[in-house]
Parts: C-alpha cells; structure tokens; sequence
C-alpha cells in the first residue's frame, strides 16, 4: 500500500490523538469512585449540587461549592488532574446545610465530579465541565 | 516544613438557638502539590494540609479530607448548627505532624 503525503499525515495525526488520551487518569477515577462508594451503584443527578464556573482564567484557584442535604458524606473528583482526588467533606452531626465551598486547582479543561453519600446509603454523582484558561498544576 | 502559617476563621458573634451560622476558615499555607518542579528540575516535595475538621462543644460539625488539588491558602466555608453557646474549634493538619489550631466562641441570642 502506498501513501500519498497527505493521508500519511492524516494517518499520523489520527495515532497522535489516540496516544493522547487519558485512559490512565480515567481508570484512577473509577478507583477513587470504588474506593468511596465501595462498589455501590452510583445514580446521575438529583440529590447533589456541584456549582463551578464555566469559565476559570486561572486553574490555580477556581472556586467550586457542594450541596447535598441530608448527605453524611461529598467527594469532589477531578477527571482531568494528574491525581484525581480533590477533597472529600465528611458531615457532622452539628453540620447546618449539607454544603461547603473551596477552592481548587485544574489543571487543563476537564469535568469536575461531585459524589454525595446521601442519608439512606446510597450514592448520586453530578459533574460540570470547568474550562481552563491556564493551566494550575505548575511545572 | 511551612513557614508563616496562620489560620483565620470567621464566626458570627452570636446566633438564634437553632440556627444555622455559616463559617468562613482560611489559613496561609503553601499547598505544595509535590508536581511542580524547582528551577533545577528537580521534583519539590509535597507539602500540603491533608485534613482539616471543626468541632462545637466537642460535637463534629465536618471533617474535610484535602488532597494536592486543594488551592494555596486552603479556603473552606460550610454550615453549623448552633444550639447552645459555645466555642468552635478549628484544627488543621499538616503533612509534616504539624496541628494548627484556632477556636472562636459564639452566644447563643
């Protein structure tokens, strides 16, 4: 089979993208999922809010606010960080609304994930795509 | 091993019995990540506060877990629920051992 120049590029761009993708960080969120939930069926939606920006000049402090009422338990993941844990926020008995509010560092355009361990046991997850002017992991 | 660090925390003077009072905690630290590399190119160690919780009156108001990803000077806000008069107790961890703490009292109106 001969190439021609330009489907030779084509065919080099296309292997570039898929060496590209992150599947390493994507299995560790699945971990960190597991680790958190132990194994329990996580459902989309309702019973968790995750507010961020949708835009976010500077990846190095992009604030982000959780909610959950009657959560015991939210962890925030961040799909597209080296590591992709952030910070898990463990209720007590004298919390008032279920929710907190931090700041976090991303490092390129990603989804940012919020997991709640809600009253009865059982877990819902959320996420919002932040874009990232700049990059926060330094380096 | 941080230097310069100082925990600030802001709490409503007072509080209806039963009410929820929100709370304001930063403190100066440098939440060294452990992926940035120093001019040589040699990886800088991380350095970060992994834990931070507060209590009232001995109770559990929250217990945060952080991890690198959590930005320098570390700012939390969250809600508490103020039964009776008190002081809230603030105590942040350190990678290296350290324990930072500050307490605020609150009257109950």
């Amino acid at each position: 089979m001969i190439l021609s120049r330009r489907e030779a590029l084509v065919l080099a761009l296309g292997s570039v993208a898929a060496a590209a993708i992150p599947l390493p960080a994507l299995a560790s969120v699945e971990e960190a999922v597991a680790a958190f939930t132990g194994g329990a069926a996580v459902t989309e939606g309702a019973g968790v809010t995750l507010t961020a920006p949708e835009i976010a000049e500077n990846g190095n402090t992009v604030p982000i606010s959780v909610d959950a009422p009657g959560a015991s338990a939210i962890m925030v993941l961040a799909a597209g960080n080296p590591t992709p844990a952030v910070a898990t926020f463990n209720f007590g008995e004298l919390a008032g609304a279920h929710m907190a509010s931090t700041r976090i560092r991303l490092s390129k355009t990603q989804d940012v994930i919020a997991i709640a361990k809600l009253a009865d046991g059982s877990f819902v997850r959320t996420s919002s795509e932040v874009k990232v002017t700049i990059g926060g992991c330094g380096g | 091993m941080a230097n310069d660090v100082k925990p600030r925390v802001k709490v409503p003077k007072s509080a209806k019995a039963g009410e929820a009072v929100v709370l304001k905690t930063l403190i100066s630290h440098p939440m060294e990540s452990g992926q940035r590399k120093d001019s040589k190119g040699e990886l800088i160690p991380r350095s970060i506060i992994n834990r931070f919780t507060c209590d009232f009156n001995g109770k559990n108001v929250i217990d945060v877990t952080l991890e690198p990803a959590i930005s320098t000077n570390p700012y939390i806000e969250f809600e508490a629920v103020v039964a009776e008069a008190g002081e809230f107790k603030f105590t942040w961890y350190d990678d290296d051992g350290s324990v930072y703490e500050d307490s605020k009292p609150i009257e109950v109106a």
